[in-house]
């Protein structure tokens, strides 16, 4: 199985808490980045990080997975034409629908998230991301693309009963610093490095706020005040 | 039919009308109605136990009408069981589904049995006046009440879909008093699988589309069910299968001559490759004996069970090759299959369900009553006679 890779494990020596609420949380990162290396790879690693320390300052362990779309993308669009998963994008729904956080990050492209992030999304069960606190990320050439988290990425997860934290990092090419170094360079990448720290603290408080591992759905449920008769009882 | 196997072999077809990718031809409507029927004479020559037949209301397909069909094929043949994949409980009203299908039992001396499913196509339902949302309390309601016009003479009912009855009596009354086996096919819905294990119905997986896992969880569901309601073991649940396969004496060369096909079909084409398709569905493309291994595996993954059905002829291919493909599937394959099938079967697995089956278990007083034998103590529709004329 490709696209799996493991970022961070922090093993805590010194654990202030224990029980359930010290449980270790699972992170998961979905990248949909192109090329290789991508700045928004590098971006969802940063705020997987953040989100980690963040979670650790609190004495939480956490694991994070990422999961890179360019891996899986032609097993996304054979799902898109055969409406099932090969075992590997299963394999990658069942690790980001589970997790207890989601970071989700994507390159913005004609003024929205890339096609592929979009079909990631399309092919999951419309249910399986309720309640699931999740940190918006995007990356662009120009700073002039950042509100597309907040007009395009935002409303997608929040019509999945998703909830995002209310930061969002957009990180453009300048962002990572300027050519021509100086002050400016080193305030923009200042700037970025304030808002992960930002966006990963949000995150991990609506990880350890979420009561999401106790609505996970059985899919095998029957709705309440299911009759194999009919709900109406009709005779 | 009944072999120490206890299985039924057969096909079921969607009666797409599809372009030949190989000749760039497609058939008329015309001429894939008369394919079908040959198919089916076909199946009944090699040695199938079964021809379904789908039910659709937009092209591509022609099979809108499937009784009017298997009654001309019932005509034809003398042997074969005919069935449909499926017929739609959510939009034919349920008084004419027991009408029709009595009165195919009637001119089929029997032969005859159903699968009931929701379709596949979001806009029939508007089409006959309902609302896709319902589609899953449509399938219920209207499965009840056609089971009551089945199992009762005089029926008084009253639902939220249709005009009620009162004292209705649907006719021509069943064959022999006993309604024809009914199959409940899905493809994700566990309410389905419960509605047909409340019953003690059979369940159909159409195993075609989807992983092997999640069929095996959908009828590990059913074969739950259908023993908590009381109708026997989870190992005497009666399931059936879809599969699908194109077999040369040479491996490659069946993956060769299917493979265009396979890349122009309407459902799966210009997704995933053949050779992905076939590791992660049922779907069998080689030697005959290749074929018989995967499906012999069947019954490791989903129990013993009653009924396999293959899709031999869709996405275009031409005729001549579908009844070639017959003739291996029912001089080679088949053949081999009943005897794998036959190896270690217990005993209490019933085979494979017949009008000859379902009238002695009338005669016996056994069939599943709706609910399970508690229920009948509880029965509270006055007048109700699940049982059948003696």
């Amino acid at each position: 199985m490709s696209g799996l890779d493991e970022v961070a494990s922090t093993p805590l020596s010194d654990r202030s808490l224990s029980g359930v609420e010290g449980a270790p949380k699972r992170i998961a990162v979905v990248s949909s980045g192109l090329s290789q290396p991508s700045s928004t790879r590098l971006l969802a690693d940063r705020l997987a990080e953040a989100t980690v320390r963040a979670l650790q300052g609190k004495g939480i362990q956490a694991t994070v997975e990422v999961t890179e779309l360019r891996e899986i993308a032609k097993d996304v669009t054979n799902n898109l034409v055969t409406s099932f998963p090969s075992p590997g994008l299963e394999q990658a729904i069942e690790r980001v629908t589970t997790a207890d956080g989601l970071i989700a990050v994507t390159p913005i492209f004609t003024t929205s998230y890339s096609g592929l992030f979009k079909s990631f999304i399309d092919v999951l069960d419309p249910a399986s991301l309720t309640d699931m606190p999740v940190l918006l990320g995007a990356t662009g050439g120009s700073e002039r693309h950042s509100l597309a988290i907040d007009y395009a990425m935002r409303p997608l997860f929040t019509y999945l009963h998703a909830r995002p934290v209310p930061t969002g990092v957009f990180a453009a090419s300048s962002d990572w610093g300027h050519g021509d170094g100086g002050p400016d360079a080193a305030d923009a990448a200042h700037g970025l490095h304030e808002r992960i720290e930002r966006a990963g603290v949000e995150l991990a408080d609506a990880i350890l706020q979420s009561k999401r591992d106790t609505t996970v759905r059985d899919p095998f449920a029957l709705p309440n005040g299911f009759s194999p008769i009919g709900a109406y009882g009709a005779q | 039919m009944s072999d120490a196997s206890g299985m039924q072999f057969g096909i079921f077809t969607v009666s797409d009308v599809t372009e030949d990718p190989t000749t760039k031809t497609t058939i008329s409507e015309a001429e894939r109605i008369k394919n079908l029927i040959a198919i089916a004479v076909h199946a009944e020559e090699v040695g199938l136990d079964v021809f379904a037949l789908g039910e659709h209301h937009n092209p591509p397909f022609v099979s809108s009408s499937p009784t009017t069909t298997l009654a001309f094929i019932a005509a034809k043949t003398q042997r074969l069981l005919l069935s449909t994949a499926t017929t739609l409980i959510t939009t034919n009203d349920p008084v004419k589904i027991a009408e029709d299908f009595a009165m195919l039992q009637h001119v089929a001396d029997g032969r005859v049995d159903l699968m009931m499913g929701r379709g596949n196509t979001g806009p029939v339902y508007p089409w006959f006046g309902k609302d896709i949302r319902q589609g899953i309390e449509l399938a219920l309601e209207n499965y009840a009440l056609l089971h009551r016009l089945w199992t009762e003479e005089f029926v008084d009912w009253s639902g939220r879909f249709r005009t009620p009855l009162q004292g209705f009596q649907s006719t021509p009354r069943p064959l022999d008093g006993v309604a024809p086996f009914v199959w409940h096919g899905s493809i994700r819905s566990p309410e389905i699988a419960e509605q047909a294990a409340y019953y003690g119905d059979g369940f159909f997986a159409n195993n075609i589309f989807w992983p092997k896992e999640h069929y095996q969880r959908l009828i590990g569901y059913y074969r739950q069910r259908f023993e908590h309601y009381g109708h026997g073991t989870a190992a005497q649940a009666i399931v059936g299968l879809g599969g699908q396969f194109f077999a040369r004496k040479n491996s490659q060369d069946a993956v060769n001559e299917f493979r265009p096909y396979f890349d122009n079909a309407p459902v799966y084409g210009h997704g995933p490759t053949l050779e992905e398709f076939s590791a992660q569905t049922p779907l069998t493309v080689g030697s005959p004996q290749e074929v018989i291994d995967r499906y012999a595996g069947m019954r490791e993954a989903y129990g013993d069970y009653q009924r396999q059905l293959f899709l031999v002829d869709h996405a275009g291919l031409p005729l001549k090759i579908v009844l070639e493909q017959l003739d291996i599937l029912g001089g080679e394959i088949v053949p081999a299959l009943r005897k794998e099938f036959a190896k270690n079967r217990p005993a209490d697995v019933p085979a494979g369900p017949t009008h000859a089956s379902q009238v002695a278990k009338a005669l016996a007083g056994e069939l599943p009553v709706p609910g399970g034998k508690q229920a009948k103590k509880d029965e509270v529709h006055t007048g109700a006679a699940f049982g059948v004329k003696k």
